[in-house]
């Protein structure tokens, strides 16, 4: 084990710790504005791991759109509705909780058994991978030529999201049942 | 590959997972549930970009950078549901919201 080997050990236990405690935050803080703050913790320590990863793009990306546009949404959207306290375990487990427990124990299971009969034996030797594996240029590339349908739909869908969350925020003119 | 395998970030995407689905079965103000919503999408993509790291293919990370844009959509348009029921003067609790009439 080189001294390479140790630094990026040490990066991965650092974002995986920040990953779950952030994630942990964001379920279970009670006021949904620093639920929402706790997802840029979140969000920031998975673009760690994408660059552990080798995925550039990818991580800047999560940074610029999620960070930067998805989470300032949410902030806005609970400023103006004014964020209100929930906590709804505040009295004691009651059966909703700990069925919700019970639940999420199975699904984790259920994963885990899923991945592990399927590529359990083809998971501890990864491909080598080049110098430009995940570089802004090879997405493009990819993104120009084998995937280009999927790129042009995807304009078409946010600009449907766009015009559609306009819509539904600001009322449909002409209609006065509000 | 320098440090951890492929297994360990797919553990840590199976127990973000699960904490994404904990908070959607938990909580009753749907604000939140969007938000663990977007806990779990992010689960699903760091799955995606370790597989694709695994197979070194970058079509892994085409199809999370789409996961990433129907996620922003999904956000728009859950946020402006929530925005139009609260002119409605609903309470945003999930466990009331049981009527699609206004």
């Amino acid at each position: 084990m080189d001294a390479g080997d140790v630094l990026v050990w040490i990066v991965w236990i650092l974002a995986a710790l920040a990953l779950l405690s952030s994630g942990l935050a964001v379920v279970l803080f009670s006021n949904p504005f620093y639920s929402a703050l706790a997802l840029i913790g979140n969000l920031a320590s998975l673009a760690v791991l994408y660059l552990l990863l080798a995925a550039e793009f990818v991580a800047a990306a999560q940074v610029l759109v999620y960070a930067g546009a998805v989470v300032v949404m949410f902030v806005f959207v609970i400023a103006y509705l004014g964020g209100r306290a929930d906590a709804p375990w505040a009295g004691g487990p009651t059966l909703q909780s700990v069925a919700a427990v019970v639940a999420t124990a199975a699904i984790a299971i259920q994963i885990v058994v899923a991945i592990a009969l399927t590529a359990g034996d083809e998971l501890s030797a990864p491909a080598d991978v080049t110098d430009t594996f995940g570089s802004p240029q090879e997405i493009g590339t990819l993104f120009l030529s084998d995937h280009l349908l999927a790129f042009e739909v995807t304009s078409i869908v946010l600009l449907v999201a766009a015009v559609g969350g306009v819509v539904l925020a600001s009322g449909i003119p002409g209609d006065r049942t509000e | 590959m320098l440090g951890p395998g492929i297994a360990a970030y797919l553990v840590l995407s199976v127990v973000l997972f699960a904490t994404g689905a904990f908070g959607v079965l938990i909580r009753r103000s749907p604000l939140i549930i969007l938000l663990a919503l977007e806990i779990m999408l992010n689960a699903g993509n760091l799955a995606l970009i370790a597989f694709s790291r695994q197979q070194a293919d970058a079509d892994g990370q085409i199809f999370a950078l789409t996961v990433m844009v129907v996620a922003a959509a999904e956000a728009v348009l859950g946020l402006g549901l929530i925005v139009a029921v609260s002119k409605k003067r609903v309470e945003l609790d999930v466990d009331r919201l049981t009527s699609l009439r206004g």
